[in-house]
């Protein structure tokens, strides 16, 4: 309750007077949880409301200047491309919520791709190499938290220094210049095949049955209207059934030999990490102690939390992470070479969980966020590569070029960095 | 006041290095009675606080809870105890909601997951228990709250776990007048609830309205200990704080220590 009576509530039953946990026993319509909403957003809560805004505004403007863009084929190459990207962006939203950083999550999904492609090289069985790899990832990140947690380097300290030290194993891993290549169909499968047509509607319908349920649930808790749960079960069904039934075209070039079409397996590989993720860190103790720390350190350690623990796995629950986003990049090109997880891999990971409203200070944000920003980074140099060049103003600019989408990006995470700053000034 | 402390220490030493804070101090906190621990800065409150509470070990000193003797070792020993302490800087999770702050560390889980249906409405219980009338909702972020609430708040989550003693370490410090006058009413439930309380402060005025005993601390020593009313003079408080002695009261040969 700030002292100032804000404007987001004229009705007498909002007002400043409001106590006894009126709202824990008002039954809430559809106008309060909208007005809720507003509320929250005017204090300064924007969640990830501005990457949504920054994905439909970057798909319109895309779309009316390229017509390649919105086909089937564009689609799915741009969800794969940002796959990686997202699930490197949760490892680092684990320690982003500690208010921990680790700039060495592009090489430790590096590295894990290298164990992987080279225990597979040398012929052992498919779960042995993931298993090995696994192990690796978490090892690089239990290294971290150890120095972090327990002898207190700060975290950006120590991953920069990881950050040569991964790239140096990485380099060591695939001898310079070279690259490992991947035979194994599994893992070349991963961003490279579909689901057939018909399971992908299974899956999906599989997906908005989860989804409203959750909801449900959530409304049961919370005391949200069931209009509220049906607009936002509506649209998730619409938005879903959407993108499968354009996933579901086929999208292979016109003279192929063999039809291309279905859900690539990397999209329900990254819904179901993003989910159990968040049930981690909303429905455990684990979670809660994580968030704890992220927030209040002090607090939490008085409260019985042992704050060097929840430290020390947040930075392996980040490495397995960002392990598995390796296996991601390597299937995408079925190989890896010494750029594995490296260039700008782990800035766009980073900026993809800010973007998406995970602030830098800890102790807010979402794994869904990930996602989301993700899906923004991975827009700005898909859109910008097929805009190509134009001759805006009589001047000629090659949209496509690397230097315009770099600019386009780092733009996009200056300005996410700035609502992130704005947005805890005005709630603290 | 004719009842046995439920709290009391004896004779507590500590020094850091070759500083001796603590001079054989004794402590005692009566149930249902709010007890002051007044004193100039670096008078030693808050050291005998820590020691209290066991963050520090203290030199040397006896410890009774209860009437019996116990060993204090850590944190964890005094909370299970049944002592909790509201320190100054609150601890709160300024991300977390009221509830969530209120189970930190101690949250109820069902089918191995947290299960927040009974610690909402346990939340909702405890704060109407302690007629807290201000939050709107249990489910507030604390960042959302005023100085007063997070204060209320922060009693709430000591008081939750059918704690014997509260010790309150300048709940009114940072707060306006009728903020204060509600942290000082919860204050004096706690102690009508037959709960041991200990009240740091600084502000005479606050002591004098809520207390029903006042140990003034002077240069590591309890200069009086002793029971008070709502006609006790401010002057004589501030004299026992800055001089160690008024009147009667107080330490004999204040220039020896």
């Amino acid at each position: 309750m700030s002292s100032v009576p804000t404007p987001a509530s004229p009705t007498p039953g909002q007002s400043e007077a409001l106590s006894d946990f009126a709202l824990d026993s008002a039954k809430r319509t559809f106008g309060t949880a909208i007005s809720d909403m507003k509320s929250r957003l005017r204090s300064g809560d924007l969640g990830s409301l501005p990457a949504i805004l920054a994905i439909v505004v970057l798909v319109a403007i895309f779309g009316l200047s390229s017509d390649t863009f919105l086909t089937a084929l564009n689609f799915a190459n741009f969800l794969e491309q940002a796959a990686a990207v997202i699930v490197i962006a949760m490892a680092v939203t684990f320690v982003l919520l500690l208010g921990e950083i680790d700039l060495a999550a592009g090489y430790t999904a590096g590295v894990t791709a290298a164990v992987l492609a080279l225990r597979l090289q040398a012929d052992w069985p498919l779960p042995l190499a993931i298993l090995l790899a696994a192990l690796a990832a978490m090892v690089l990140g239990l290294w971290t938290g150890f120095l972090v947690a327990k002898l207190g380097i700060p975290s950006f300290v120590v991953t920069l220094a990881n950050f040569l030290v991964f790239q140096g194993i990485l380099l060591i891993l695939v001898r310079e210049g070279g690259s490992i290549r991947i035979e194994d169909t599994i893992v070349k499968g991963i961003v490279g095949s579909s689901i057939s047509p018909g399971l992908s509607w299974v899956i999906a319908a599989l997906g908005i049955l989860a989804f409203v349920a959750m909801q449900y649930k959530q409304s049961q808790r919370d005391g949200s209207p069931l209009s509220m749960v049906a607009l936002k079960s509506g649209l998730a069904a619409v938005l879903i059934l959407v993108v499968v039934s354009v996933l579901n075209k086929n999208r292979a070039f016109e003279n192929a030999t063999a039809e291309q079409k279905g859900m690539p397996y990397v999209i329900p590989l990254v819904l179901i990490i993003v989910v159990v993720l968040t049930f981690v860190l909303n429905r455990t103790r684990y979670g809660r102690h994580l968030m704890a720390v992220g927030g209040n350190q002090e607090a939490a350690r008085r409260a019985g939390i042992n704050v060097a623990r929840i430290r020390l796995s947040a930075f392996m629950f980040c490495g397995l992470l960002a392990g598995i986003g390796g296996a991601f990049l390597a299937s995408r090109v079925n190989s890896v070479d010494p750029n594995t997880g490296g260039n700008d891999t782990l800035l766009l990971a980073v900026g993809a969980a800010v973007i998406g409203g995970t602030s830098l200070f800890g102790g807010q944000g979402r794994m869904v966020n990930a996602i989301l920003g993700g899906l923004v980074l991975a827009l700005i140099p898909n859109g910008l590569t097929l805009v190509g060049k134009r001759e805006p103003f009589g001047i000629e600019i090659d949209f496509g070029s690397s230097g315009v989408k770099f600019i386009c990006a780092g733009l996009a995470l200056m300005l996410a960095a700035s609502v992130d700053a704005l947005s805890r000034k005005r709630t603290s | 006041m004719a009842d046995a402390p439920i709290l009391e220490v004896l004779g507590v030493n500590k020094s850091f290095g070759p500083v001796h804070v603590l001079h054989d101090v004794d402590f005692r906190v009566y149930p249902g009675t709010v007890t002051s621990l007044i004193g100039d800065n670096g008078a030693g409150k808050t050291t005998l606080i820590k020691c209290i509470t066991g963050i520090y070990p203290s030199d040397t000193g006896e410890f009774f809870f209860d009437g019996k003797p116990v060993h204090i070792g850590g944190p964890k020993d005094v909370a299970n105890l049944g002592i909790e302490v509201v320190y100054q800087d609150l601890a709160l999770c300024e991300n977390l909601d009221i509830v969530q702050n209120l189970f930190l560390g101690r949250e109820r889980l069902k089918y191995g997951l947290l299960d927040e249906a009974s610690m909402e409405q346990a939340a909702r219980e405890t704060l109407a228990s302690l007629s807290v009338r201000t939050v709107k909702s249990v489910r507030q972020k604390v960042s959302s709250l005023s100085g007063g609430q997070r204060q209320t708040v922060a009693i709430a989550k000591a008081v939750l776990w059918n704690s014997k003693v509260v010790l309150l370490d300048e709940p009114t410090a940072a707060l306006g007048v009728a903020q204060t006058k509600q942290v000082l009413d919860l204050v004096r439930r706690l102690a009508d609830q037959g709960l041991g309380v200990v009240l740091i402060s600084h502000n005479m005025n606050d002591v004098i309205q809520v207390s029903d005993r006042v140990c003034a601390m002077y240069l590591g020593r309890v200069a009086a200990d002793v029971e008070i009313s709502k006609e006790t003079r401010r002057e004589f408080l501030v004299e026992l704080i800055t001089t160690g002695r008024s009147g009667d009261v107080g330490l004999v040969n204040t220039e020896a220590v």
